[in-house]
């Protein structure tokens, strides 16, 4: 009876701490913009904007995920070394490009008002970047990778239909294509970009 | 007669030469990825046409959208709005070809409302009256709605990235598809001309530019190859038209993502 009732405790306990720490991906996705959106309306310089926005993409954003995706089907083709210095470099292009674009905006208000599941992998958060007088409004779904409910993570922005980790594979592959599939132009693209 | 004829039959080669390019072996690859690959068959081509396209958008284009951005709002947002209303004679054959008479009919009682209260169509009197979003359709969307592939990617001077199929169906514009383009060249009435229509292309594509300004520049800043970058958001754009996806409709848009599911399964 006593050890029925401490596995009951223990039970109990575990469901407790697993609701408090799971986060909704919707809240995940609104509580990542909001700190996004504060940093792009503080009255700091360009460069610190940059700086902390790319802490929040280190946290939010599955990078390695992202780049691996990217590679499309070259990815079966590397070593462990390779895939390496590849996700090196991929997060340095990925944390210039990412910020780069977003520091672009002053003070945008996001805001999320849907969410579907699409399996227990996938989530896509549904949100709207509210319009300016100088820009019309933009629709903005996230696909957030759920498969650690714990720690949800941003794989895709799909800004009006179009994704940008799609849009980055077929860049890549492009580059590689034009390269005879020589994986080291790539690498060697990825690091100009992040130097420049 | 004799300039239809040659444009109709270089659309019937272009669809021909389609058919072929869309039963190619590499289409029906297994692979999710390249499944969904069109092909770049004339890449060194399009990309010298994408870098004269890029040095007359620096010299003309741009400046002229730039130009157009300083004009006081409300001539800008009735610009926009006439070039829309008039896109209003192309979208409703195709919504009728494309079997849906419901937008058809709601589209005609747009443009009807837009041109006489909306004063040709500088005011979007039909938007202020409720009616559902405008969706622009055109031949291309109704040809990829029939089931025609796209065929090969081309970069068209002055115009931009197209597609086989997407540059075949804008041949039927001229060919006596779009009213407008029938009323300026040969509606022998003293109001319309030629230019008039050509000046109205120009309007709407300048429009389109100077609502981009920012959106080019940021993804040329943030391209490691911006002809593929441009390619690919082209043909992701017309593959939504093409299948109508509406805005939100999520189920419709994120259900064939394959390659997410085998990163997971790495």
């Amino acid at each position: 009876m006593r050890i029925k009732k401490i596995f009951s405790i223990c039970l109990l306990y575990n469901l407790l701490i697993t609701y408090a720490y799971s986060i909704s991906p919707d809240v995940f996705v609104q509580s990542t913009v909001n700190r996004a959106s504060q940093i792009l309306s503080k009255n700091i310089s360009k460069e610190d904007k940059i700086n902390e926005l790319k802490s929040i993409a280190k946290e939010t954003v599955d990078i390695n995920g992202v780049g691996f995706y990217s590679l499309g089907s070259a990815r079966k083709n590397l070593n462990d070394e390779q895939k390496k210095q590849y996700f090196e470099l991929f997060e340095n292009y990925f944390l210039k490009s990412f910020s780069s674009r977003l520091s672009e905006y002053t003070n945008p208000k996001i805001e999320v008002f849907d969410k579907k599941v699409l399996n227990k992998n996938y989530t896509i958060v549904n949100s709207l970047l509210i319009a300016t007088s100088e820009r019309p409004e933009v629709k903005i779904d996230w696909r957030v990778y759920t498969k650690n409910p714990d720690n949800p993570l941003i794989r895709d922005l799909i800004i009006e239909g179009l994704s940008l980790a799609r849009t980055q594979k077929e860049e890549f592959a492009s580059i590689l294509n034009s390269n005879d599939g020589n994986i080291n132009a790539l690498f060697k693209t990825l690091e100009d970009f992040s130097k420049n | 007669m004799l300039r239809k004829l040659i444009i109709l039959t270089i659309s019937i080669f272009l669809l021909i030469f389609n058919a072929n390019a869309g039963s190619d072996g590499k289409l029906s690859l297994e692979k999710n990825e390249e499944k969904k690959q069109i092909k770049d068959c004339f890449e060194k081509l399009n990309r010298a046409t994408f870098s004269f396209n890029q040095g007359l958008d620096k010299a003309i284009i741009k400046p002229l959208a730039e130009g157009y951005r300083n004009l006081p709002d409300p001539i800008q947002r009735g610009t926009s709005n006439a070039v829309k209303n008039l896109s209003n004679l192309i979208t409703i054959p195709n919504n009728v070809l494309q079997g849906d008479i419901k937008t058809a009919i709601i589209n005609t009682a747009r443009l009807a409302v837009n041109t006489t209260i909306g004063l040709l169509g500088t005011i979007d009197a039909a938007n202020k009256m409720g009616f559902p979003k405008y969706e622009k359709e055109d031949y291309g969307q109704t040809l990829g709605a029939w089931g025609i592939g796209p065929g090969c990617y081309i970069v068209l001077p002055v115009l931009g990235p197209s597609t086989v199929r997407d540059t075949a169906g804008s041949f039927a514009n001229v060919l006596g598809g779009d009213p407008w383009y029938n009323a300026s060249v040969h509606g022998n009435n003293e109001f319309l001309s030629e230019s008039v229509y050509i000046a109205s292309k120009a309007l709407s594509g300048i429009d389109f530019r100077a609502n981009n300004i920012e959106s080019f520049e940021n993804l040329e800043k943030n391209s490691i190859d911006f002809y593929a970058s441009v390619k690919s958001l082209y043909l992701q754009d017309r593959e939504n038209k093409i299948k109508n996806n509406q805005r939100g409709n999520i189920e419709v848009l994120y259900t064939e993502e394959q390659d997410w599911e085998e990163i997971d399964n790495k």
